[in-house]
């Protein structure tokens, strides 16, 4: 018989290794074989890299587990023309997202297992980034009927959600929950009434001047508060997106201190923005929920700094200049957002002394553990799925540059700091920075 | 070039658009109503016809259905000389096709002088104004502002009483949705009067008093010692539960009639920007009462502001056109 072919070794050496999981951060090199991480630490080619090993010099950069990003739109199926699996891909390369989770909110919606199919063929055709799917949680996004969450399961839905859509109905809520517990599912929610929720922006000074239907912050704390009535009634397992407000976080703290199984994110901008960012009219800030007061917008900070919040997804959401030239009630809500996480993130350690450590696990172990993925740690073993970054680095944010189709990014010309340098996926180096 | 260096016209305001009342100066909001005021004569004349825009296009852009604020603005275009086309097209959030700035493009390509655009979407105007080189004339967007509106408000008054610094200026009706509500708010607290929303709650836009104004629920309490009572209408399709629960429930705690007017000043003013819904927010006897209502000059005086700031955009445009030309050489 042939000999085994020789092992594919890379060795990152000089790195500032920073691993959330294990509370890791020291000088030190990895040793990526295969695209599994054969060796970690500080004291790794202390000697000097062996030969037949492909070296990367990480200068002193940080290297840490790559980006797993729970709230990615990709456009794929039935928006094609502003973004593409492809395009999505590489703009999550750009970011340091090695895994991103599509939401299924599509055309057609991801509600049945050839949509989940679909989803996991075109990402094995681009051969990008790593792809997971949610499946919806009702037929079609209509609140009405459960999806076949078993199927779906099996298929490789990681979780199911109705995308931006709150599941309106109490009874469908209910069981949702009642019937994912079967199979360990999670229910994610857009936490919105929806009833309260039919305006363009927050609701407050600035939606009355601007003459545009508000959004009360409340709308959001209600829909929190009654799910979480039905998580305690049905012991399912619920997690809260893009969560925006002072009340929810607050809501959302006190049953993590009764003991409910109840996770959440939130989104950079809304750490980042307020709704003066609307400003004249700038569809670019529109979101889904909008961005809120200031006070709503320190509470994210310190949600996220005392744990409450658990990760930062970017909440990805392209949209090209038709949906977004038109009078603001009517413009699409989103803002595109691969490519501006770390930077943005990373306010949070330079400007609000946040742990490093502490903000990258909100960004690398905590989504994956609560999607049960296996990302997201520097580990023996593991896929060597790896983000190098520059953590003072110092640029301007400027969407032409993008990879991603869509430009639709309110923090053009904004000076950050932090950048990637080098995005691995598998062993295999998908982005470098120029 | 931007526009803060350019060359502008001689007199107070120096802007190329007229999209709000929101960040305009008190001498620049006096200048218009000065310029108005001269107006005035000329459309008592028996000869209305002036030359000032002879030459120039003006369109009437209109996205919302109206023929009391089209005509006026025809009317003031056409009296200073200006060849008017009127433009309706009907609009639909869901109608999909041809952009806002599709249209605005088309229409730039024939080079008109001034548009007027009334659009039913808040900042709609704006948007569009991004797109053109003529000069753009809010004729009311959405629940923003209509700032010819509150001009033309402001010089009835002003003619009528002879200031506004000092008066008590009540608004009633729906103010959530008004945009006459926002224009005259930001106009009259700009001009030291003092402002008083009459409203219920649900028609009460939230933080509303952080624009300078006091609010009331209760009418008479609203009205006592108010020297102006400007009433809003009422659209048609909330007066059915959505936001009242009826007609007659509104007129019985919300309608201006004898009883409540009480309240105010003894010789306060009646004004309404029209179109009217006699017995739903005003008494068809006070409306038509000539000691009180003054809400046939306020459509006379509605020529007169807007002949104003179509004398003063062209102005401004073409100073503008002059500096360029200048420059080019």
């Amino acid at each position: 018989m042939n000999a085994l072919p020789p092992k594919h070794r890379t060795a990152y050496i000089n790195a500032r290794l920073l691993d959330p999981a294990s509370g890791l951060d020291a000088p030190g090199a990895l040793l990526a074989e295969d695209g599994r991480i054969s060796d970690v630490g500080p004291r790794l080619f202390a000697e000097g890299v062996p030969e037949g090993i492909r070296t990367i010099d990480c200068a002193g950069a940080c290297l840490a587990p790559g980006f797993v990003d729970m709230r990615v739109h990709i456009g794929e199926p039935g928006e094609e023309q502003k973004e593409t699996m492809d395009s999505a891909g590489r703009a999550a390369a750009a970011g340091g997202v090695t895994s991103m989770v599509a939401l299924p909110n599509t055309d057609p919606v991801i509600d049945d297992v050839a949509g989940v199919e679909y989803i996991a063929r075109r990402a094995r055709e681009e051969k990008r980034v790593k792809v997971y799917t949610y499946a919806a949680v009702t037929r079609g996004i209509e609140g009405r009927e459960l999806t076949e969450f078993g199927l779906l399961g099996e298929y490789g839905a990681v979780a199911f959600t109705d995308g931006r859509t709150a599941i309106a109905s109490a009874r469908v809520m209910s069981r949702a929950l009642s019937y994912a517990k079967t199979f360990g599912h999670l229910i994610v929610q857009h936490p919105e009434e929806p009833t309260l929720a039919g305006g363009a922006m927050n609701g407050g000074e600035l939606a009355t001047r601007l003459g545009l239907p508000g959004i009360p912050a409340v709308a959001e704390v209600m829909m929190v508060e009654r799910d979480l009535r039905l998580v305690e009634l049905t012991g399912g397992r619920y997690h809260v997106a893009h969560v925006s407000t002072a009340a929810a976080v607050e809501a959302i703290k006190r049953a993590k201190a009764r003991g409910l199984d109840v996770t959440c994110d939130t989104a950079p901008h809304y750490l980042t923005l307020n709704e003066i960012a609307v400003g004249d009219y700038r569809t670019f800030a529109k979101v889904s929920p909008p961005l809120r007061s200031e006070d709503d917008r320190r509470a994210i900070v310190e949600g996220l700094k005392d744990g409450t919040i658990d990760a930062i997804a970017s909440d990805h959401s392209p949209h090209d200049q038709e949906s977004k030239r038109l009078p603001f009630a009517i413009a699409e809500p989103g803002i595109v957002g691969l490519e501006t996480l770390l930077p943005l993130a990373l306010q949070l350690h330079h400007s609000d002394s946040m742990p490093l450590l502490d903000l990258l696990a909100c960004l690398t172990v905590k989504p994956a553990k609560i999607l049960g993925l296996e990302g997201g740690r520097l580990a023996k073993g593991a896929a060597a799925d790896l983000v190098i970054f520059d953590l003072n680095r110092a640029w301007r944010i400027d969407p032409d540059r993008f990879e991603s189709k869509s430009k639709n990014s309110p923090f053009e010309g904004l000076p950050v700091q932090g950048r990637v340098r080098r995005t691995v996926v598998d062993g295999r180096t998908l982005f470098e920075a120029a | 070039m931007t526009s803060a260096q350019r060359a502008t016209a001689t007199g107070g305001y120096h802007h190329r658009h007229l999209l709000g009342i929101e960040g305009l100066t008190a001498p620049e909001i006096l200048f218009l109503l000065d310029l108005s005021d001269s107006y005035v004569d000329v459309n008592r004349a028996t000869d209305k016809k002036r030359d000032l825009l002879f030459g120039r296009t003006v369109i009437n852009l209109f996205f919302e259905n109206s023929t009391r604020t089209r005509t006026s603005f025809e009317l003031a275009a056409k009296r200073l000389g200006a060849d008017v086309i009127n433009m309706s097209i009907a609009w639909s959030s869901i109608k999909k096709g041809e952009t806002l700035i599709d249209t605005a493009m088309t229409l730039n390509a024939m080079h008109p002088d001034v548009l007027v655009v009334r659009h039913p979407d808040s900042g709609a105007v704006q948007l569009l104004s991004e797109k053109v080189n003529c000069a753009v004339i809010n004729g009311g967007d959405g629940s923003h502002e209509h700032p010819t509106q509150a001009l033309l408000d402001a010089m009835t008054i002003r003619r009528r009483l002879g200031r506004l610094e000092g008066l008590q200026v009540a608004i009633c009706g729906d103010i959530t949705h008004s945009r006459v509500a926002r224009s005259n708010i930001h106009l009259l607290t700009t001009l030291g009067a003092r402002v008083r929303l009459i409203a219920p709650p649900t028609l009460m836009p939230s933080k509303v008093e952080r624009m300078g104004v006091e609010t009331f629920h209760d009418m008479r309490k609203g009205l006592e010692g108010c020297d102006i009572v400007m009433m809003l209408r009422l659209q048609t399709e909330r007066m059915q539960g959505s936001y009242v629960p009826s007609t007659r429930e509104y007129y019985r705690f919300f309608g201006l009639d004898q009883d409540k007017l009480q309240a105010a000043k003894p010789n306060a003013l009646i004004m309404h920007p029209g179109p009217m819904n006699r017995g739903v927010e005003i008494d068809s006897d006070l409306a038509d009462d000539i000691n009180r209502s003054v809400i046939r000059e306020q459509v006379e005086m509605g020529v007169a502001v807007r002949m104003a700031c179509l004398d003063t955009l062209n102005r401004n445009l073409m100073a503008e056109r002059l500096a360029e030309g200048q420059a080019a050489q």
